[in-house]
């Protein structure tokens, strides 16, 4: 269209149309707390996994197998890990999945705020509580059953933050391909349970056949848990880890802005 | 002064046209009503004054903004009820108020908008516990809440009983009292009739016809009904003869006609002739349900 555009009639305001909201925030924080479960399962499933695991005797004497560490130590970053993946895997899609569903996106696109707002939001709550719940581990750990606070902190920071970054682009991939909240959590539940398995929920990655332990070590979680576990021995978690981290981070979140559908 | 401009509005999904060539003026200040059959692009129409979709040609403007282009600008001087949109199910309706008041730099007071919409006894029920038309309600609100100066709501009635359609008849119309703009999309011809100052009759993706409510009736080749119980039977030829006859319908004995002035007095003329009594005479003004299905059922054949 060549036409002139007449001159809007109205002064335009201040845009405050940022992909970041604070009121859509605050809201969209105050709608996780009414979700009592995923309360439970993000926050308090793995402290609690960790203390019926520490009240193990067995669990708590030194294993040579382990490299002189006991299981509940090499059970603390496992424990980190989980609630990152319940809460990116499973949560977060459904609830972003259901919101598309529901048209609740599509009503915000008519306001002067993006739905990309709600995006964002979602994964700042579920980023933020993935992170409490890996804080709230490590407290147990450390209160309950005297596991060392990790002794390399900024490279377990690190390794964490990434974890958390991967687990989100995950959940962000899933939401993109599901075009119904179940098919949302059928898809997150196909790849829960390898996630887990690849944490080391199962069978911590020092424990696993070399050979095993080296193909998890290409996947997301897997390689995070490795990074993790160095960070908290003290040394650098590794570049070749955090690159591969950072490498699904990437790739997942390029796949999600491709894919992802506003309605 | 028109605040909404659409010209040669084009819109396809899949191959399949939606929208096939819309144009109208929505005047500052009036009640525009867009009717039509379901599918009819009622919808995708007012979708593209949204900004909620980009059209495949022709242009729309609000206020001289593109809804496409300018969105956020669009946004804050349109209000919108969206046929088929939720909330989350478990943000409260206060909360839901709050939230959308944020959105606007100068949003009106939620308070007296959620008394005047019956909805302050709910203002702490979450959304998934409301009743359909207290869902409605809100998201009418919602529509008003940043004091835009057009609001567009898609089948605003439905799902309402029978008393709160007519509250929020009343509400349009302070509404519109108010200086605002309103796009109403609806199939209720009884809603269009006592609220739109003006409607567009939209059909396969065309404008059908385009007029005041009044005109509407009067453009429609019915616009006069005239029945009767005859007496004894009148011949059919002299019937059909008649002049500016739209239709000749029988049942039960009784005779309706659809027609214009014309045909009333050569009715008349006509009975006195054959000496037959007409009973029952009745001679009525068409309805805008008559126009419009009037208007719309050369297509649909």
């Amino acid at each position: 269209m060549t036409t002139a555009v007449p001159k809007p009639i109205t002064a335009v305001p201040k845009p405050n149309a940022s992909v970041l909201n604070t009121a859509v925030l605050r809201s969209e924080v105050r709608l996780f707390r009414r979700e009592p479960g995923a309360l439970f399962w993000i926050l308090l499933f793995p402290a609690l996994l960790l203390a019926i695991l520490g009240s193990i005797p067995a669990f708590r004497h030194a294993d040579p197998d382990l490299g002189g560490l006991r299981t509940i130590d090499v059970y603390v970053p496992v424990a980190v890990l989980l609630g990152l993946i319940v809460g990116g895997l499973q949560s977060m899609p459904q609830t972003l999945t259901g919101y598309r569903e529901r048209g609740i996106l599509r009503r915000m696109s008519a306001t002067p705020v993006r739905p990309a707002a709600l995006l964002s939001a979602q994964m700042l709550v579920y980023g933020g509580a993935a992170l409490a719940s890996g804080l709230l581990a490590l407290a147990v750990g450390r209160l309950a059953f005297g596991v060392r606070l990790p002794r390399q902190p900024l490279g377990y920071l690190l390794a964490l933050v990434l974890a958390v970054l991967v687990a989100l682009a995950l959940g962000a991939v899933i939401s993109a391909l599901s075009r119904t909240t179940k098919i949302a959590g059928a898809i997150g539940s196909a790849v829960f349970f390898p996630s887990m398995f690849c944490a080391g929920v199962w069978a911590p990655v020092q424990t696993m056949p070399d050979l095993l332990a080296r193909i998890v070590g290409w996947t997301p979680f897997g390689a995070a848990a490795e990074a993790l576990n160095r960070a908290a021995a003290g040394d650098w978690p590794g570049w070749g880890h955090l690159g591969v981290v950072t490498a699904w981070t990437v790739l997942l979140t390029a796949a999600a802005a491709r894919w992802f559908r506003w309605e | 002064m028109s605040v909404i401009e659409v010209s040669e509005l084009r819109k396809s999904y899949g191959g399949r046209p939606a929208v096939d060539g819309v144009s109208f003026a929505v005047e500052e200040g009036e009640i525009f009503g867009i009717l039509g059959p379901n599918g009819a692009g009622k919808t995708t129409t007012v979708e593209c004054v949204e900004g909620l979709r980009t059209p495949d040609a022709g242009r729309v403007r609000v206020t001289g903004l593109d809804p496409v282009t300018d969105h956020e600008a669009t946004s804050r001087v349109l209000g919108a009820q969206l046929q088929e949109s939720e909330l989350q199910p478990k943000l409260t309706v206060r909360e839901a108020l709050e939230l959308y008041a944020a959105f606007y730099p100068r949003p009106a007071d939620w308070r007296p908008l959620a008394e005047r919409l019956g909805l302050t006894d709910r203002l702490s029920a979450r959304f998934g516990k409301l009743s359909g038309g207290q869902k409605q309600r809100l998201f009418i609100a919602l529509a008003l809440i940043g004091n835009p100066r057009i609001v567009v709501l898609d089948e605003l009635t439905t799902g309402l009983d029978p008393r709160a359609r007519r509250d929020t008849w009343q509400l349009i119309e302070d509404v519109r009292a108010s200086g605002v703009t309103v796009l109403l999309v609806t199939h209720f011809m009884e809603e269009a009739q006592r609220l739109c100052d003006r409607i567009a009759v939209i059909d396969k993706g065309r404008i059908a016809a385009l007029d005041t409510p009044a005109g509407l009736i009067r453009r429609s080749a019915g616009a006069t009904m005239i029945s009767f119980t005859p007496s004894e039977p009148l011949p059919e030829d002299a019937l059909t003869a008649l002049p500016g006859l739209a239709s000749v319908e029988y049942r039960d004995g009784r005779v309706t006609l659809a027609g214009t002035d014309e045909t009333v007095n050569a009715v008349i003329t006509l009975l006195a002739r054959s000496h037959v009594t007409a009973h029952q005479l009745r001679v009525t003004d068409a309805t805008l349900d008559d126009a419009f299905l009037d208007l719309t059922k050369g297509e649909a054949a």
